[in-house]
């Protein structure tokens, strides 16, 4: 197939929406298929061949903060070309209520078009029912994909008609094979934590204060932090004996990630809630770490009821303690969930979840029928 | 004696006289304050009904329609107008309208012209609106300052009036809003 893919986003700053549409547009090349993406970004911004410039994206206030977005004739007539020259077979388009390129190109574009809802957007329904030019654009899609429940939500209360739910992938061989960080995991042992540690729901001062609990008893464990955070605050939760084992890494890049789940003999997800999918949880199963995570449902799904994974009581640190105790006296357990975690993680790679893209393309290229590409 | 007395009554009296016409000065100073305010609030809200006109004429690319709207409706939304919000509408604008060739792609379609001239007398009546309100605030504020407004409780219960900073110049460059005298589209 050949298939289309608009970014709303500037190609080269860090973002969700961006991270998703390079790993789905690999992950459909590698499937066979032919991709172009179509994404602002300065001419020189060096891209993946794959990607096709639309031009500078213009900061502007939008909903409340500034944003990077692609608007006007401009980038309509460059969206148009790139369409006119693609002859693609399908158009996917990515968050359409966007002020941005993806609005554009179902504004300019006639054909099977796709659209993938990542955030929702509770302002969309003053929006769509005040301008006529975007219901017009926004009428033309033909299947509609979530990747939440959330997302699936507001879009079919703000959009009417519904949405097929497929939730982001992970690429597992990305996590899969890397090595750990210099001196890591140890003697004696290392439990790892990884995401913002500002953010109370991501659940660190559970896992604070379940080392408060092990590490006397154990006197060579180690907690590797990984992720933006302030550094005082932090080990300030930390009681001053255990302090210089716990180490922090703060902001670290796409390899270093991969490497940091290989450091540890224990990774903790102690989440208390807010969680929908847990991309950290299911990155960590790719990389096979031997998991302990809060028993939210989200969570259980993905660890397939505790056998991908320890289930500790959500914000219970005596529980986290207990959970990752026993682990970390137990190789032959860690191994044995190290193997199920890679496992149940396949379900989740993207080349699977691409799949089921490609099974929405193949539904909407069939309503179309004979009517043909998009034009 | 006699004399003495008279002379308390007489200054008694020219003080009272003083005071009473320094109360009068910041009671009608205040007045200009709301008026001035009253004024400035509608030329923004004329302002973001242009914007909201501009979004909705049909001529302009939904993903533009949208951005202005949103800003428009950001800066009807807060009920009073507010400093960010009437920057970010500001700052929306000139996003759109300094596009490369804006103009002359809306060229031809009807009531162009008329939303463009309107819109940019709108943004005219703003700047003013905001100078004239900033300098009786400037004025009152002064006032209020003075050892005898704050001795004698002049202002009596009435807030101290706050200047009204935003950004609304729809000039390429001049961020600021504070460097040109005239603001003007630009084409």
């Amino acid at each position: 197939m050949r298939v289309g893919i608009v970014c709303p986003y500037t190609w080269d700053v860090p973002g969700g929406v961006q991270q998703h549409i390079r790993d789905l547009a690999e992950a459909l090349i590698g499937l066979g298929h032919e991709v172009s993406v179509i994404s602002p970004a300065d001419d020189d911004t060096p891209l993946p061949p794959y990607v096709v410039p639309a031009g500078r994206a213009v900061p502007v206030p939008y909903n409340g903060s500034v944003a990077r977005l692609a608007f006007g004739f401009r980038s309509a007539s460059r969206v148009r070309r790139w369409i006119k020259e693609g002859g693609f077979d399908v158009l996917h388009v990515h968050e359409p209520a966007a002020p941005s390129l993806s609005l554009l190109a179902c504004w300019v574009a006639d054909g099977p078009i796709v659209a993938t809802v990542h955030t929702a957007t509770p302002r969309s329904r003053f929006m769509h029912a005040a301008y006529p030019a975007l219901q017009t654009a926004l009428e033309k899609i033909t299947g509609r994909i979530a990747v939440s429940e959330a997302a699936r939500t507001t879009l079919v209360e703000h959009m009417g008609g519904d949405a097929v739910l497929i939730p982001n992938g992970v690429t597992v061989s990305r996590y899969e094979k890397a090595a750990p960080l210099p001196g890591w995991p140890g003697d004696g042992g290392a439990l790892g934590f990884l995401g913002r540690m500002d953010e109370p729901r991501k659940g660190l001062d559970v896992l604070l204060r379940a080392f408060a609990e092990l590490g006397p008893a154990r006197p060579g464990l180690r907690l590797l932090l990984a992720g933006p955070g302030d550094v005082e605050e932090i080990l300030g939760k930390v009681p001053a004996p255990l302090r210089s084992r716990v180490i922090l890494l703060g902001q670290v890049t796409e390899e270093d990630k991969a490497r940091v789940y290989h450091s540890v003999d224990v990774f903790c997800a102690p989440n208390t809630g807010g969680e929908s999918f847990g991309i950290v949880l299911a990155e960590a199963m790719a990389a096979g770490a031997p998991i302990v995570a809060s028993d939210l449902d989200a969570f259980r799904e993905v660890l397939r009821g505790g056998q991908a994974g320890e289930l500790f009581e959500t914000g219970d640190p005596a529980a986290l303690a207990r959970a990752a105790a026993r682990l970390l006296d137990d190789p032959e357990r860690r191994a044995a969930l190290s193997a199920a975690a890679a496992e149940a993680v396949r379900a989740y790679d993207w080349p699977v979840v691409a799949r089921d893209v490609v099974r929405v393309y193949e539904a909407v290229v069939a309503a179309y029928g004979q009517v043909g590409a998009v034009r | 004696m006699l004399i003495d007395i008279i002379l308390i009554v007489v200054a008694a009296v020219l003080i009272g006289v003083y005071v009473s016409w320094r109360a009068g000065r910041l009671d009608r100073l205040h007045a200009r304050v709301d008026a001035a305010r009253a004024a400035l609030d509608a030329a923004l809200v004329r302002r973001s009904s242009v914007a909201l006109e501009l979004a909705a004429c049909g001529l302009l690319d939904p993903a533009t329609s949208l951005l202005l709207a949103g800003a428009a409706h950001d800066a009807r939304a807060a009920g009073e107008p507010t400093e960010l919000a009437e920057s970010d509408l500001t700052r929306a604008l000139r996003a759109v309208l300094s596009q490369p060739d804006f103009r002359a792609s809306l060229d031809g379609g009807p009531g162009a012209e008329e939303i463009l001239a309107e819109l940019e007398a709108a943004a005219h009546q703003v700047f003013l609106a905001r100078k004239f309100y900033n300098d009786v605030v400037a004025a009152t504020q002064a006032a209020r300052r003075r050892w005898l407004a704050r001795a004698l409780g002049l202002a009596g219960g009435a807030p101290m009036p706050e200047f009204f900073e935003i950004d609304d110049s729809l000039v390429v460059g001049d961020g600021g809003g504070r460097g040109s005298d005239m603001p003007h589209l630009t084409s």
